[in-house]
């Protein structure tokens, strides 16, 4: 390896980790504050309910939320490392964790004000991309993709005699 | 047309089946994205131009089944399921299947 390319190399790895790292930091921060706001909004995997006494079913729909996100250049190298050595791929971890949660807040985020999400299912793609020609080393971009159905109460008012 | 990820629709009673339907697209984004998402790459985070062709490609898919349904005379889909698949560099296919019913309100 020329020097140039080591210099190339190594200011890579930095921004990665920099910018990477800060990046990685805010999207967290981000994630848990809209976590936080719309925690009273269950999401259940089954498909079966009942309607709640004195409620009628207004509206039942289906709600998608997906992210499209990718790791940077130092944590792509740290787990090139880890394919070597064996073991847990912390930095691969961290990646489909975010995917995942960010899928899910934007689901909810389409289901503003329904009761509850029935039958939620997660779906994880791995993501093409024109780089990297060849090498077949992994982008290390992945989508997550969250849907399932919504539904919306109405208070049913007693009759009037 | 009304779609849902699970077996039935709340509040509504299903009262004819007319069976499995299916659309699919492959999309890609053009080459300014790719490269846009590659420089991305770098510094990780979110690809938003990746994130937009999908939600596009779905809508798409999901548009296709819906009018696939609307030919067997049906008024909602259930059960539906999404699969998505690389086909190619840069290009993603996706998949959306369910079943077409026809469903009345409860009385």
């Amino acid at each position: 390896m020329d020097i140039s390319g080591l210099v190339i190399f190594v200011v890579l790895m930095a921004l990665g980790y920099i910018a990477g790292t800060m990046a990685e930091r805010k999207h967290y921060k981000s994630i848990e504050r809209r976590e936080a706001a719309m925690l009273r909004q269950p999401i259940v995997t089954y498909e079966d309910m009942e309607t709640p006494e004195g409620k009628r079913v207004r509206k039942a729909k289906m709600v998608t939320g997906s992210a499209v996100i990718s790791t940077d250049y130092f944590k792509r190298f740290l787990a090139s490392l880890r394919f070597f050595f064996g073991g847990r791929v912390k930095s691969y971890e961290s990646l489909l964790d975010r995917a995942r949660r960010e899928a899910i807040i934007r689901m909810k985020q389409e289901a503003v004000g329904a009761k509850i999400i029935l039958g939620m299912r997660i779906e994880t793609s791995n993501i093409g991309s024109s780089n990297r020609k060849g090498k077949n080393k992994g982008l290390g971009a992945v989508e997550a993709l969250a849907y399932g159905t919504a539904v919306w109460f109405d208070e049913i008012r007693p009759q009037t005699p | 047309m009304i779609t849902t990820s699970i077996q039935y629709i709340p509040g509504m009673k299903i009262v004819e089946h007319f069976g499995l339907v299916q659309g699919s697209t492959i999309r890609a984004k053009h080459i300014g994205r790719d490269i846009a998402a590659s420089l991305k790459n770098l510094i990780g985070g979110e690809l938003k131009g990746y994130t937009e062709l999908m939600t596009e490609s779905r809508a798409e898919a999901t548009d296709r089944m819906c009018k696939q349904a609307e030919q067997f005379g049906a008024n909602a889909v259930i059960n539906v399921r999404y699969a998505t698949s690389s086909v190619a560099q840069g290009a993603a296919e996706l998949f959306a299947y369910g079943t077409a019913v026809v469903v009345k309100p409860e009385a």
